[in-house]
């Protein structure tokens, strides 16, 4: 059996890169005044990081302690919450840029070296005059790097007739790596591993890397890597829309139980597309833009040492293409069918970890409460099976499900935020089996009208 | 009610998704024009 | 709405001819489903769209509506529909999108 040995998250607080994010950026083209309204919107750092939510994320809170928090959550910040986190932590913007800087090994990014000199660690940063970014930014199509309303740097494209690396796809891909890379360092941080210890890395981000021959050609997981200094592995890509770190950890598990590979790492970088995909809601509500941070996070997935929690191999619930896109069709296929070929019951599961997006975000648009109608859709399940009564779903919810809490950055949210707190309550004795499931809109890159989904079940040895 | 029509499906990821609900319109004789899934997150 | 749906429904409704069309929803929540169906009937409310200011006047229902699901075979609705209807607040759902409907008719 292979186990997950530890959980790492990590928040960059991006607010400046909002206005990049794909549906600020088509609204403010259409509307330029909405650029303004989104910035005199915007958190500074001290907010972003005492957000219940993402305290949650970030290990210092666990998930059902939102129950007790009143909404809204925004104007109910934590006492005394700082940006460190049991998981990981919340980075604030400069020491992002500063990450993007670090990863970009073509000169395509330049920070201001004036801002660079006055900013904490910015001295090892090699940076650029501000005429060269003003000229990047004029003549040549580059992206203006913005720190509040001061400008700071830019990221040019890499070819002039690439639609695969112009300087927005550039960005988003290295907001992936730097994110996919902080969630990597501080899970060598938490567990004491060596980074020359890990033996294979799988990212399950959602960009696409590549050039105009191979838009999406990936490996990510390489370069994120070497960022890392794990310097003796190597890596490759798991595609699968935001279904992607389940199918991720199970490979690894796979690779793990079949001794291809014995430390591996899985990581998730942010998604800057994602970045302010509901601000209109927020915006109309007076709220502020919560959407500001790219998430990242990182497991390590190594052999049983009968410590660890297992992730089931002999049970991981599939969506085979010919089930038909019917929730409950779906959802038998996730959950009920593995529980059976092991004998258990939904009842048996003591926390489900499904689509954990943070309602506060998605609400506001009319785009509902995502975890909480995925948790009834268990419960539903449950009734249909016998195992509970119809009155019994409320109580079924709240004693196996949980708030979500998830910043909305597509795979982030799918079901493996709580792998890092699974693994805390398992330590501790108060939790035995717990499963994880996430959903894939395969339709949205119009190759097919499937759905999809994966789901594995986590053990206390 | 539906036989004859000519029907639009906009279905959800999260709720009951476009091919589905084509399946039913179908069923009950109508044509059904268009089908989508939308994918709110 | 997605606003290329938005774009595919307006040319539906210039090709077919908006009287012989329905549109039928799948989302559960219902202040989304008040927005989707403001959208092909009255127009996009929040501007953006090409049905913004483009008032259609399509009649609206949603599959779990017993307006639909009164004609189907038991099996189908228990198979495809049966979860998401333990899920959904269909009687909510029904009150808006009839609300929508008798709009139509009275005004």
């Amino acid at each position: 059996m292979a186990v997950v040995k530890a959980a790492a998250y990590i928040l960059a607080h991006a607010p400046d890169l909002v206005r990049y994010g794909s549906k600020p950026w088509r609204e403010i083209a259409q509307n330029p005044a909405l650029g303004e309204r989104l910035r005199s919107h915007l958190r500074p750092f001290e907010a972003a990081a005492a957000y219940p939510p993402n305290q949650v994320f970030v290990g210092n809170l666990r998930p059902d302690a939102l129950h007790e928090v009143p909404e809204p959550w925004y104007a109910h910040p934590v006492p005394e919450a700082g940006p460190h986190g049991r998981f990981g932590g919340l980075l604030p913007q400069p020491a992002l840029y500063r990450a993007l800087k670090r990863a970009d090994q073509f000169d395509l990014i330049g920070l201001d070296t004036r801002w660079l000199a006055d900013l904490p660690g910015g001295e090892g940063v090699r940076g650029w005059p501000a005429d060269r970014i003003a000229q990047a930014v004029a003549a040549e199509q580059a992206l203006p790097l913005y720190d509040g309303p001061q400008q700071v740097g830019c990221i040019r494209p890499a070819h002039e007739q690439d639609e695969s690396l112009t300087a927005q796809v550039l960005l988003e891909n290295f907001a992936a790596k730097a994110t996919g890379a902080f969630a990597l360092e501080a899970l060598l941080a938490q567990t004491g591993l060596e980074p020359a210890a890990v033996e294979y890395i799988l990212s399950c981000s959602e960009e696409a890397v590549g050039d105009r021959y191979n838009r999406g050609g990936g490996n990510l997981a390489k370069a994120i890597g070497e960022l890392t200094g794990c310097g003796r592995a190597t890596g490759s890509d798991v595609k699968a829309f935001c279904a992607a770190p389940i199918y991720a950890l199970v490979h690894a598990a796979a690779l793990v139980e079949a001794r291809v590979f014995q430390r591996i790492a899985v990581v998730g970088g942010g998604s800057l597309a994602k970045l302010g995909m509901k601000f209109l809601g927020h915006l109309d509500r007076g709220m502020p833009v919560l959407e500001d941070v790219l998430g990242g996070m990182a497991f390590l997935v190594a052999p049983d040492d009968g410590q660890a929690p297992r992730i089931r191999l002999d049970a991981v619930g599939k969506h085979d293409i010919a089930a038909g896109s019917a929730p409950q069709a779906i959802m038998e296929a996730l959950v009920a069918r593995p529980l059976e070929q092991l004998g258990m019951k939904l009842c048996d599961v003591g926390k489900y970890a499904a689509e954990l997006h943070n309602p506060e975000v998605t609400v506001p648009s009319g785009s509902g409460n995502v975890p909480r109608t995925n948790y009834r859709m268990i419960a539903a399940l449950a009734v249909l099976r016998r195992e509970i009564g119809p009155r019994d779903m409320e109580d079924f919810i709240r004693a196996r499900g949980m708030p979500g809490y998830a910043p909305t950055q597509g795979h982030i949210p799918a079901g493996v935020p709580f792998v890092g707190h699974a693994l805390a309550m398992m330590a501790a004795g108060e939790l035995d089996r717990a499963m994880f499931i996430a959903k894939g809109s395969l339709f949205l890159g119009r190759m097919t009208q499937l759905s999809d989904g994966l789901s594995f079940l986590l053990e206390r040895p | 009610m539906f036989e004859g029509k000519k029907v639009i499906a906009i279905g959800e990821r999260d709720g009951v998704p476009g091919p589905v609900i084509a399946e039913c319109l179908e069923q009950l004789g109508a044509e059904v024009v268009f089908q989508a899934t939308e994918c709110f997150v | 709405m997605d606003l290329e749906n938005q774009a595919t429904i307006k040319r539906l409704a210039e090709e077919h001819g908006a009287e012989h069309l329905v549109v039928v929803l799948g989302a559960t929540e219902a202040e989304g489903l008040e927005l989707a169906a403001e959208t092909v009937t009255a127009g996009d409310p929040s501007y953006a769209g090409p049905l913004a200011g483009v008032s259609l006047r399509l009649p609206v229902y949603h599959i779990l509506e017993p307006e639909v699901t009164e004609g189907l075979p038991a099996e189908l609705v228990e198979e495809k529909l049966g979860m998401m209807a333990m899920v959904a607040d269909v009687g909510r759902i029904s009150e808006v999108l009839t609300r929508r409907r008798q709009a139509l008719m009275t005004a």
